[in-house]
């Protein structure tokens, strides 16, 4: 007879264990459209690509090993780009480290015009105007930011425009433990 | 002033909604007739303020208002009529002005016809209806307000999201709705029933044109929801396992097994407890559903913006609807008497098996859906389940279920005649396995299951057909008595003839396009030509179209079948204005051999274009299918038992405990 109610509880236990779950769902910290990047942990892929200035040389992926580097896609119709734009300025001044840019679908021109009304805050700039090398990346969208270590190593990605608090929380403690 | 108007009516009808969750209840309880009484105007009453408020917002949809935030945020001035009105609904918060509309309708329904009755039952099934009224209205009132204000006013509005833009919007969410919503009626009715402790053939009768409903609707909706996705997401599927089309499919499984459980409660006085928790569990599916839509828990193409504080609120209440009932439930059902007994080969003993088989099914795309879910909130991975997944676990849970279909109706009640049922199923075995042998050697390297879907459909539809021949004797009598017989049928045997066959013919539909589908992508450049089987599609190119509120690429297609004219497609590429979203529309011909589907895509070059052509075998066949369905639903809703009086021609069972 006890066992027979236990069953006709049943559901209310399942409920119960549904509605924790859901709970613990919610909580505000969890953004449930994250999506974790495979490149994350794995070397960063080859690539070489033409420099904006055409006197320069192409950037590739040589230029960004050997020390801890930022790689930002960007493109001049990307509205949330310039506003994250004078963060590059300071994540290359206050944190000592090389800030690489890659033009995404972007005719040359008008890279060239955003470049110079902005000004620039990359160290080299290279221009991805099929968006080849982006799919290499697994670029959703611009802008996005990889952190790469010492080695070429992918090791943090950002796939929304910078803000003081993520480089404060997240990527300012990952530079200085990368750089030591 | 009309957005207060609507909101005014709002809070009117949250007032109302309280008095009509208590009065009666305390009314039945302490037999205060008047109390009782109550229900009725107030059910009414919720539906005229109810009523009022959509209204309200509908027009402040047409006329623009957009000092009303939704309308700025969903509606623009060059929109279509059609897509004004529409939307409405294609938003969150009036999508619940919706539901709450429907609910109030149901209410109202039920105090308008439920006549015959008995006064307490009623007076606590609407109750009920009123508390969850009151849930929902509160949830509206202080979470999601559909009239909220913009100050300043902007001039003009962002407009709907172009993929919304489509006669599909007008129709889906409604009847998906009305399913979803047609269950808190028999939710409200087992309350009540387990708050009397008592169910009988009786009960049973009163609530199963409620489930008929809520079944037809959502079954209606559902399929609706299929064909919206297939022409216009340009995608060339109807089914993808999102999870929230799993959230409408839940609902319909526990739905699908209710109906029939019930009508072993009212036919022979058994699985009551079964029944109760199933009339429960249907509407904490569709709750289930509500939640993972609107909290954004999950990511969809469905779900609608995130906001933390109205997933707990949802959460909130589906924990008291939920965890209240199955407490009642775990107190209540045990002290329900146990009815008539029946051997396991019976009619009783099919329907038994039907509920198992389609509760675990349900329990399966539960499981895919909240998988991802719980993993990523218990280890933080990320995993998707897919077709993969509910082709090895619900798929083979279905196939004896389909095998049983053609079975069970031909068993008697009580104790059935397995061989004697058999016998007169071997013809349409024999031409099952034919079917299947055909199918397996037409097919060049396709799916096993392919031959196997299909004699699952040749078997359900002849196996159904056989039960009906049965019943009229047809050529085992004059055709005077055949005649005579088939017209005398009840109308709920016709209904589930109807849906038999329905199902049939969808699976047959499903199972083709899955296995046969055609898919070749290209890039092509005006003049070129492609052949996929008998047919050759001629790329003629793309010129400018202009509709009221977008600009378009349309592409045409020479379409030829051996050499001969078939047909011209136009598919287009459109840009929204305002939204500056690109939106596929898909060019479809139809015909009974199936689809042929052309989509065009992104500039691949100058003067090229990347082309996709599907051959979509036998889809229509699904539409088809799933009308029949509706329409088996519906004339089973029509049955004249429903609408005389409830014979109370079983004595009454009484709860030991009550």
């Amino acid at each position: 007879m006890t066992l027979r109610r236990a069953l006709y509880a049943l559901p209310v236990i399942l409920i119960g264990l549904f509605a924790y779950l859901a709970w613990l769902g919610l909580a505000p910290d969890r953004d449930p459209s994250a999506l974790p990047s495979a490149l994350v942990g794995k070397p960063v892929p080859q690539f070489s690509l033409p420099p904006l200035d055409a006197a320069a040389d192409k950037l590739s992926s040589a230029d960004v090993t050997g020390h801890v580097t930022v790689l930002n896609f960007f493109a001049s119709w990307c509205l949330p780009c310039k506003a994250e734009h004078p963060l590059l300025f300071s994540l290359g001044q206050d944190y000592g480290v090389p800030v690489y840019g890659i033009a995404f679908k972007d005719r040359p021109e008008d890279t060239a015009a955003y470049i110079k009304e902005m000004g620039s805050p990359y160290k080299k700039i290279g221009l991805d105007v099929d968006g080849r090398v982006s799919i290499d990346f697994g670029l959703t969208g611009v802008p996005e930011t990889f952190i790469l270590d010492k080695n070429g190593v992918v090791r943090y990605r950002l796939s929304q425009p910078l803000d003081e608090d993520t480089i404060q929380s997240d990527i300012a403690p990952l530079l200085q433990s990368l750089q030591q | 002033m009309i957005a207060e108007i609507g909101h005014y009516a709002l809070v009117l009808a949250f007032a109302l909604a309280l008095a009509q969750s208590v009065l009666p209840m305390i009314g039945a309880q302490r037999g205060i007739r008047p109390w009782m009484a109550f229900a009725r105007p107030a059910a009414f009453a919720q539906l005229a303020f109810v009523g009022l408020a959509f209204l309200m917002l509908v027009a402040c949809f047409v006329r623009s208002d957009f000092s009303v935030a939704i309308v700025y945020e969903h509606s623009h001035s060059l929109q279509p009529l059609i897509y004004k009105i529409a939307a409405t609904w294609g938003n969150h918060e009036g999508s619940l002005l919706l539901w709450v509309l429907i609910l109030a309708i149901f209410g109202a329904l039920v105090a308008l016809f439920g006549e015959n009755l008995p006064p307490r039952l009623k007076a606590r099934a609407l109750s009920v209806q009123g508390m969850i009224g009151f849930a929902f209205l509160a949830f509206m009132l202080f979470t999601s307000s559909p009239f909220e204000r913009l100050n300043p006013a902007p001039l003009e509005g962002q407009e709907l999201n172009p993929l919304l833009q489509d006669p599909g919007l007008a129709m889906h969410p409604p009847m998906l709705y009305l399913g979803y919503v047609g269950f808190s009626m028999t939710f409200s009715f087992a309350v009540a029933a387990l708050i009397e402790g008592r169910v009988d053939a009786a009960w049973a009768r009163w609530v199963r044109p409620w489930t008929l409903l809520a079944w037809t609707t959502l079954t209606a909706g559902i399929f609706l929801g299929a064909h919206w996705a297939y022409y216009e997401l340009g995608w060339g599927g109807w089914w993808s396992w999102d999870p929230v089309e799993n959230a409408s499919f839940m609902p319909w499984l526990v739905g699908t097994a209710l109906l029939h459980c019930e009508t072993v409660v009212e036919k022979r006085d058994a699985l009551k407890v079964w029944t109760i928790l199933l009339s429960i569990v249907a509407f904490g599916f569709s709750l289930i559903g509500t939640f993972l839509v609107r909290s954004g828990i999950i990511t969809s193409v469905h779900a609608f913006a995130q906001d933390p504080a109205r997933g707990l609120f949802i959460l909130a209440i589906f924990a008291v609807a939920l965890g209240g009932s199955f407490t009642l439930f775990a107190w209540r059902a045990p002290q329900l008497q146990p009815g008539g007994l029946f051997a396991p080969i019976s009619r009783e003993g099919a329907l038994v098996l039907n509920n198992l088989l389609l509760g675990v099914g349900a329990g399966t795309v539960l499981i895919g859906t909240l998988y991802p879910l719980a993993l990523s909130v218990i280890t933080g991975g990320t995993v998707s389940v897919g077709a993969p997944w509910y082709a090895s676990t619900f798929v083979p849970l279905m196939m004896p279920m389909v095998l049983l279909m053609a079975i069970g109706p031909l068993l008697g009640w009580k104790r059935g005649d397995l061989p004697g049922a058999l016998q007169r199923l071997a013809v349409a075995g024999l031409l099952a396995l034919v079917a299947a042998g055909l199918v397996y050697r037409q097919e060049t390297g396709g799916s096993v299951l392919a031959p196997l879907g299909i004699a699952l459909g040749v078997w359900l539809f002849l196996g159904t057909l056989m039960e009906w021949i049965e019943r009229v004797k047809l050529f085992r009598a004059a055709p005077r008595e055949n005649w005579n017989r088939a017209r005398h049928l009840p109308r709920a045997a016709y209904g589930m003839t109807l849906a038999h066959l329905g199902l049939a013919v969808a699976i047959v539909g499903m199972t083709a396009s899955s296995a046969w589908k055609v898919e070749s992508v290209q890039v092509m450049k005006p003049g070129d030509s492609i052949t996929i089987g008998d047919f050759a599609y001629r790329f003629d190119g793309v010129a400018p179209a202009q509709g009221p509120n977008y600009i378009a690429e349309r592409a045409t297609f020479t379409v030829t079948r051996d050499g001969k004219p078939y047909t011209l497609l136009y598919p287009e590429r459109r840009q929204y204005e305002v939204q500056e979203q690109p939106t596929t529309e898909a060019a479809i011909q139809s015909s009974i051999r199936g689809d042929i589907y052309a989509v065009i895509g992104d500039h691949a070059g100058p003067q090229s274009w990347t082309v996709r052509i599907y051959h979509q075998p036998l889809v229509p066949w699904i539409w088809v299918g799933g009308l029949l369905m509706a329409l088996g639903g519906l004339t089973s809703l029509s049955d004249r038992r429903y609408r005389i009086g409830v014979p109370n021609r079983l004595p009454v069972v009484q709860a030991t405990g009550a």
